[in-house]
């Protein structure tokens, strides 16, 4: 019985991705007509030469590789500091660090679009990344204090006492020793930027990522195939660093990701 | 004492120059060095984030001139009080009730599916789950929101499906429930409930698994031995005992239930929740002290949220 229940859930939680997969291939472009009236490849080829989609695209790997890089540096410094000593307001970092994640987004978005309002500054890509770093910032900052606390601080202390200086400390013996942790870190950072909608209805301007587009094309659905296609594109992409962050963190580390 | 015996060493192997100078005194100065290690991100949380977040604050004391349309930048307390006008209470209930239901709701689902997850891992089985949470846990949201689109369209598989298993009369009275039903399952509240489940379903499955991980085997045992039923061990022992896993994962199921504005604009009835109300608020009406104290409600309801789980222990089973 409850076997059944366990079964039923995940069925429940498969599904419907799958059924995307499905959607990429039908025949039928008006409506979202089920079963498919029939199957074809044609759109796969449509959607390649839509110049809008890979425009969206293009600014989403942009956005997400430039907060990621913001959140490796960020984040390592803040795991860092909290997991090789202990000081006052220690807890108070850690909590500023998860707070843009767990507030709904809509709070950290209207926030943040208030604040450039105040400020007078215009739409960019930047105030794009500026948000996506912040809450991004979380992902890393888990993989690394994980990853902190099973290396040992005798390791540092050694090549110290050996005459290495901070660089060559940090270059090698720190660096190789959380380096699959600031990988996965850094894949599950891109990943929540590239599929970041909330946040970016609010700190983008004309400029549309992915995500934006294929809200657009919810709202008001105009081309549905080639939202089919990019929908599927899309859940493949997001595997590729999840499969890849769970090879890297086996042994343990944190690939929780965090709210919304 | 590493630092004596650091300079000792360091005059053995002869390390000099500034940069191995600067490491010694950061080394010395334990406190300086984290002050370093911070003031990167410190500064980009603080300004970027906690900044904003303080001028939205500030922005919810001011009002709007009901002539003009414009803000007055002075302190008052009327966009909280207008907060209590029977439009707004009604978004705040209606959003609370959703957030209710749909972290019951799940917490029900999960719980099996955290069970199996836990208590069967073990080689292939371990990566197997792990892979069929994670996986829809990472998916991109919209996706999910877009599957969901045509899964629940007139001409969509849901209706397929009622109409070859000749229930349709079975839909038609779910539809015909006043308040939460409609004209579709599209536009109704069963349709948006069940979208919310299942796009924070897996928020709810990691920490019940991880709690239930937690319980030791034995306990269920020596309840079973002790004649206790499979229910009266569920009840008494294993209930309780991962509590604290259910509370962590309802802080998720019902904070991004109570932020989100996408799911309900795309499936649901016109009647709004308070991410969308923030939404229309700040958009096209203008009105930012209003979004901005709206905004204040659903952080006030989770801090609340956050202390009771804290005393329950929820945040040991994050």
């Amino acid at each position: 019985m409850l076997k059944l229940a366990a079964g039923a859930g995940l069925l429940f939680m498969h599904l419907p991705i799958l059924l995307i997969f499905v959607y990429a291939f039908t025949t039928e472009d008006k409506t979202y007509q089920w079963p498919p009236p029939g199957f074809t490849l044609k759109w796969l080829a449509v959607t390649w030469n839509r110049a809008d989609v890979w425009e969206a695209m293009r600014l989403s790997v942009k956005v997400a590789s430039v907060s990621t890089v913001i959140a490796l540096v960020l984040g390592t410094l803040c795991a860092a500091a909290v997991s090789r000593t202990r000081f006052f307001g220690r807890e108070a970092i850690s909590l500023l660090v998860i707070l843009p994640i767990a507030l709904p987004g809509i709070i950290t978005g209207i926030a943040l679009r208030s604040a450039f309002n105040l400020a007078d500054i215009p739409f960019s890509f930047w105030t794009i990344v500026l948000g996506h770093a912040t809450f991004c910032v979380v992902v890393v900052y888990n993989n690394a204090v994980a990853r902190f606390r099973r290396t040992s601080g005798s390791l540092i202390e050694a090549s110290m006492d050996l005459g290495a200086n901070g660089v060559q400390t940090f270059r090698y013996i720190v660096l190789p020793n959380i380096a699959t942790a600031l990988l996965a870190g850094g894949m599950l950072a891109f990943a929540l930027s590239f599929d970041e909608v909330i946040v970016t209805t609010f700190t983008a301007g004309q400029q549309a990522t992915l995500p934006i587009w294929m809200l657009e094309e919810l709202v008001r659905p105009r081309q549905r195939p080639v939202t089919n296609v990019v929908a599927m594109v899309v859940v493949l992409i997001t595997f590729v660093p999840i499969l890849a962050a769970y090879y890297l963190t086996r042994g343990g580390g944190n690939t929780r990701p965090p709210g919304n | 004492m590493s630092s004596s015996l650091q300079s000792l060493n360091r005059s053995a192997t002869g390390a000099t120059g500034p940069l191995a100078a600067l490491s010694d005194a950061l080394w010395r100065r334990p406190g300086l060095f984290v002050f370093l290690l911070l003031v990167l991100p410190v500064l980009w949380l603080g300004i970027v984030y906690l900044g904003s977040l303080f001028a939205l604050l500030i922005q919810s004391f001011f009002s709007i001139d009901e002539f003009s349309g414009m803000i007055r930048h002075e302190f008052t307390w009327k966009t909280y009080r207008e907060l209590l006008n029977p439009i707004n209470l009604d978004i705040i209930g209606r959003t609370v009730l959703m957030a209710t239901a749909v972290t019951i709701a799940s917490a029900i689902v999960a719980f099996p599916i955290a069970y199996y997850a836990a208590r069967y891992a073990q080689g292939r089985w371990k990566a197997f789950f792990y892979l069929a949470i994670m996986l829809p846990l990472w998916s991109s949201y919209l996706v999910k929101v877009y599957a969901w689109k045509l899964i629940l369209a007139k001409e969509g598989i849901l209706n397929w499906l009622f109409t070859s298993l000749h229930l349709n009369g079975l839909l038609e009275m779910l539809l015909a429930i006043p308040v939460i039903g409609g004209n579709s399952l599209s536009v109704s509240y069963i349709g948006t409930f069940l979208v919310f489940l299942y796009v924070w379903l897996p928020f709810m499955v990691l920490p019940m698994q991880a709690a239930i991980e937690r319980v030791p085997q034995n306990y269920l045992e020596a309840s079973a031995d002790l004649g206790g039923n499979p229910w009266q061990t569920f009840r008494h022992v294993l209930l309780p005992l991962a509590l604290p896993g259910i509370i962590a994962g309802s802080i998720f199921t019902f904070s991004l239930t109570l932020g989100d504005y996408i799911i309900p604009q795309i499936i649901g009835s016109s009647r709004l929740f308070i991410g969308q109300a923030v939404y229309s608020h700040q958009g096209t009406a203008g009105n930012i002290p209003l979004a901005a104290a709206l905004t204040v409600v659903p952080v006030v309801i989770m801090a609340v949220y956050l202390w009771v789980a804290k005393r329950k222990g929820a945040f040991d089973a994050l």
